[in-house]
């Protein structure tokens, strides 16, 4: 009885050795999206366009009938110029994008698109941020897959890389494609 | 060349350890003098070594010498020299380094006060010291190079973030990793007693000063912190509960626990497998504390360039260390001579509960800090957070009867003590505080009845050890100036240490309770209260400081008849494009008035377009006697150390018949 | 450089009638704070209990980040439509899962981490009683002698007074 008490301690720290070993190899910052297999947050968005309103914008309800990717972004994230000529390499091959500029002013989205490309089918202007926090964003870019009934498959955190489009997004695009 | 120097020393520190490691050892086994006596040798040896090492890092980022990547990457030209010196510790590869050194001088200092030691224990202390240092040496050079070079070289570095280019950042470090890095003394001579198979009050008495001399820096180091974060961060806060924070109060809980079984076991003999485990633990604390910085399992303002990789190494040597450490206290405790009973209204079975209690607060801020990742292996879709309000809700409660204890356990006798007697001397300090609380409660109001609760609590601490003071003082005949000349150091030493944990807690109830906040945008002229405090704004000019450019407010800060004039600054670092506020704090004892300035902003109140300055005002009563608390403790601490007896040579075993199994040399409890 | 510009300009007292490109913005800033002081509080007291997902361990209340000052404006939007505190919660929850609660739910999952130091403390209690009611009687109260066994201590140690 009395041995009990003191091989606890070693126990115990090897639960806790085994918990932290584990935690190195998760990142503490990502956070899993709250909204896999549930309906898009609904949102109506105006455009970037230069004109008063801002031009045809999106709204939430379009996304129907077929699979889309949604990307958050802004000029003024570091990432998204890197992630830019992924995306247009996406929409060539005939996947529809949509983006969603992220308190960003529609000039400066403007520009940024004049610069790098435009791979995006339809686009929102978020400047407030309230349909970002509706969608759980943390930061830009992130990018979410929505099926056919305009529910949210997946969500990527961070620019889309080659290789992530060609093992993980775009098998789930075709197979998503095919669902009924 | 000085990188050069420096790098070659570091290695050849390496090697010392690794024969310290091993040698003095073998000798304490076959009982070859020779053998144990290398360990005092090697120990000064690698002290020198890793001195100059240290040295060689200090200068070149003294120098500001760019081919050494680590400069380029934590020091700028513009950078004053002071703050270019304390950047060598300012990241994971120089704090490493100040890591290995602390422990070395720990290790030489064994060798160099110890000598009235058993030759084997000092042999084997000095041997398991010497196997930390290995595995920290190896991980220095092996993953975290101070002295890697730099090609091309840069013409001017990186500068430290000037948050961290202040006074405090030069002390802060440094005091912290003495106290951490101090309880590593305290693990080898608890390995050590393990392995004779000897944890006898000489050996308690011998291991006691090595324990206030890692506790005394841990609480100055944590102290200086809270007082940092008070005034740089720019809105009062003194405690976030952040797990860095985290990871050095649960050492400093663990510490305190262990200095309190250690005299239990120094003077009846029991409590010896608690005051090994303790000593196990608490610098398993430090090492995951370290692993916690370093390697990114968890999201800190305090984190250095976290890196999964140098992670697995820590976690390695921390298996290895706490691990071992563990698997022998279980083979081998259950063995140690059992002490003295006692009964259980008695000095032993408070200061038992008192471990108790101190081992469940460290449960706490454990649990709060590594939840997260617990949860996240068992249920990964579900991430959760354990913040402030976590901690606040479950730590009170478990702090308040460890504070009412404080001031009973002195009064409890050793051995065996009855709750009549007891009931006697409680009867007075419980009357005054009683009066207190009524008094407060009524001045505060009721709804302010933890805050008068919290006062009185801080009281009934301050009144309890000016007590033990009026106790020892009042012999046989009444006052006696005689017995307040021979009060021993250590008396002194409880009496500072427990007063001084009554005045941290009046701070922290008084700041909880009773702080102000008024927050809005001003311009000259403008008047606004917070609290007891009238804030008027003067006016506001740029300035250009050494590496910044700032904006400067000036606020004519009026309270209870007095007026003093306050300046806050909104500072901008050129090179690393980083912003800082400055607060104008108005120090008394009663509390400080704390303004912060932000930026221009609109204001909504005048005409449309007009601009004014965020300004933040703060009423924070007694918050200076949160850190002065602090500094009493410490102060108590190094008067323990002082104490004669801890100089005084091997206790002398004197046989009195029908004395209990052990407790040879008592000096009376105090 | 053009905000210091116009905070000489304040100095001089004048007020200058023009619009500020919006710097960073320290923890809560005037212009968010509602009018109604009891809503405030509330809102300042959420704010406390909320995470700031994008930074380094901060609530929203304390953390200059973009994103929190969002999350601050929006937690005093859901108050002045007259949400309750617990509303107010779920709709964050709801968009960013419990991991934006800084306070931990009380449920099945954390139950280690709320009753684990009570654990601690009743387990480390019990073992001290185990040890207390182990101990060998330490005052036996002798019952006296009966007049058999004193005739016995007598003849062996001779008789006493």
């Amino acid at each position: 009885m009395k041995r009990l008490f003191f091989i606890l301690p070693v126990i115990a720290f090897a639960g806790l050795a085994a918990f932290l070993g584990f935690g190195l190899t998760q990142d503490p910052k990502e956070l899993p999206s709250q909204l896999i297999d549930r309906p898009l947050p609904e949102f109506s968005l105006p455009g970037i366009a230069d004109e008063p309103g801002g031009g045809p914008g999106l709204v939430s309800a379009s996304f129907r009938g077929e699979p889309r990717l949604l990307n958050v972004w802004a000029s003024w994230c570091a990432a998204c110029p890197q992630e830019h000529p992924v995306l247009e390499r996406i929409a060539a091959e005939g996947f529809p994008v949509y983006g969603i500029a992220w308190k960003d002013k529609p000039e400066d989205s403007r520009a940024f698109l004049a610069r790098y490309g435009n791979p995006y089918s339809g686009m929102g202007a978020d400047f407030p941020g309230r349909t970002a926090i509706d969608l759980g964003v943390t930061g830009a870019p992130e990018t979410f897959v929505v099926d056919k009934k305009g529910r949210v498959r997946f969500k990527q955190v961070g620019p889309i890389s080659p290789e992530i489009w060609e093992s993980q997004i775009k098998p789930m695009m075709l197979q998503l494609q095919a669902e009924a | 060349m000085l990188a050069e120097i420096g790098h070659f020393a570091l290695i050849l520190t390496l090697l010392v350890a690794t024969l310290q490691a091993v040698l003095p050892m073998l000798g304490a086994v076959r009982g070859d003098a020779a053998l144990m006596a290398f360990g005092r040798s090697a120990a000064g040896l690698q002290a020198v070594l890793i001195s100059l090492s240290f040295a060689c890092l200090m200068i070149l980022f003294g120098q500001a010498d760019f081919s050494v990547a680590l400069v380029a990457n934590h020091a700028a030209l513009s950078q004053p020299l002071p703050y270019r010196l304390a950047a060598t510790w300012g990241n994971h590869e120089g704090s490493m380094l100040l890591w290995v050194l602390v422990l070395a001088i720990y290790g030489a200092g064994i060798a160099r006060f110890g000598n009235n030691l058993r030759a084997t224990l000092q042999a084997r202390v000095l041997s398991v010291q010497a196997m930390i240092s290995v595995a920290f040496l190896a991980f220095a050079l092996f993953t975290s190079n101070p002295f890697a070079r730099l090609f091309p070289v840069p013409l001017d570095g990186a500068e430290l973030n000037p948050l961290l280019q202040d006074p405090g950042l030069v002390f802060h470090p440094p005091l912290l990793y003495l106290g951490y890095v101090g309880f590593s003394v305290t693990f080898s001579f608890a390995v050590a007693a393990l392995l004779e198979g000897r944890a006898d009050p000489a050996w308690a008495r011998w291991m006691r000063p090595w324990v206030l001399a890692a506790w005394v820096p841990l609480t100055l180091g944590i102290t200086l912190g809270s007082f940092w974060a008070y005034y740089e961060l720019g809105w009062g806060g003194w405690w976030f509960w952040d797990p860095v924070e985290n990871a050095s109060f649960m050492p400093w809980l663990l510490g305190t626990a262990l200095l309190h079984s250690a005299i239990v076991t120094e003077k009846r003999g029991s409590l010896a497998g608690w005051t090994i485990l303790l000593a196990i633990l608490a610098f398993s604390l430090s090492l995951i504390g370290t692993f916690l910085v370093r390697s990114g399992i968890l999201t800190s303002v305090h984190a250095f360039a976290v890196d999964p990789e140098r992670g697995v190494f820590i976690l390695a040597m921390i298996i290895g260390a706490t691990g071992t450490a563990l698997v022998l206290f279980a083979a081998r405790a259950p063995m140690l001579k059992s002490g003295a009973m006692f009964g259980s209204v008695s000095r032993e079975s408070g200061l038992t509960m008192n471990n108790l209690l101190l081992m469940a607060l460290t449960a706490v801020v454990f649990l709060g800090t590594f939840f997260p990742v617990i949860m996240e292996a068992v249920s990964p879709s579900n991430k959760i957070s354990v913040g402030p309000p976590y901690y606040n809700l479950v730590f009170v409660p478990l702090v308040t009867p460890l504070l009412l204890l404080v001031t009973v356990g002195p009064m409890l006798a050793w051995k065996r003590d009855d709750l009549a007697a007891l009931g006697q001397k409680i009867l007075l300090p419980l009357v005054i505080v009683g009066a207190l609380l009524a008094g407060l409660s009524l001045w505060l109001g009721l709804a302010q009845v933890s805050a008068a609760l919290g006062l009185a609590l801080g009281g009934w601490l301050v009144l309890g050890a000016a007590l033990v003071l009026v106790r020892r003082w009042r012999g046989a005949g009444g006052f006696s100036w005689r017995l307040v000349r021979t009060t021993p150091a250590a008396t002194i030493g409880l009496v500072l240490a427990h007063a001084g944990l009554g005045f941290t807690t009046a701070g922290i109830a008084a700041m909880t309770s009773f702080a102000a906040e008024k927050i809005l945008v001003m311009r000259p002229g403008e008047t606004a209260q917070a609290g007891p405090v009238s804030v008027t704004m003067q006016g506001a000019e740029e300035v250009d400081g050494a590496n910044y450019r700032a904006l400067r407010a000036r606020f004519a800060v009026r309270q209870n008849g007095s007026e003093r004039v306050l300046v806050s600054e909104r500072r901008f670092y050129t090179v690393s494009r980083n912003q800082t506020t400055e607060a104008g704090i108005g120090v008394s004892v009663l509390g400080n008035q704390y303004i912060a300035i932000g930026d221009t902003q609109a204001d909504a109140r005048g005409p449309k377009g007009t601009m004014g300055l965020v300004v933040r005002i703060y009423w924070h009563p007694l918050v200076g006697w949160i850190w002065f608390g602090g500094l009493l403790m410490a102060m108590g601490g190094c008067a323990s150390l002082a104490d004669r007896r801890f100089r005084i040579g091997a206790p002398q075993v004197r046989q009195s018949p029908g004395a209990g199994p052990l407790a040879p040399n008592l000096v009376p409890a105090e | 450089m053009k905000r210091i510009a116009f905070a000489l300009a304040l100095a001089l007292a004048a007020p200058a009638a023009v619009i500020l490109p919006a710097g960073p913005a320290a923890a809560v800033l005037p212009d968010e704070m509602l009018p109604d002081a009891a809503q405030e509080a509330r809102a300042r007291a959420l704010s406390k209990n909320l995470r700031c997902v994008v930074c380094q361990n901060q609530s929203i209340d304390d953390s200059d980040a973009p994103l929190a000052r969002d999350l601050r404006v929006l937690v005093r939007e859901q108050i002045a439509k007259g949400r309750s505190d617990n509303e107010v919660r779920d709709y964050v929850v709801e968009r960013y899962g419990n991991f934006v609660l800084l306070k931990p739910p009380f449920e099945g999952d954390t139950l280690l981490l709320w009753a684990g130091p009570f654990a601690v403390l009743l387990l480390g209690g019990a073992g001290l009683i185990v040890k207390l009611r182990r101990r060998p009687v330490m005052t036996p109260d002798a019952a006296p002698l009966s007049e058999a066994e004193r005739a016995e201590l007598d003849r062996l140690a001779g008789p006493s007074s």
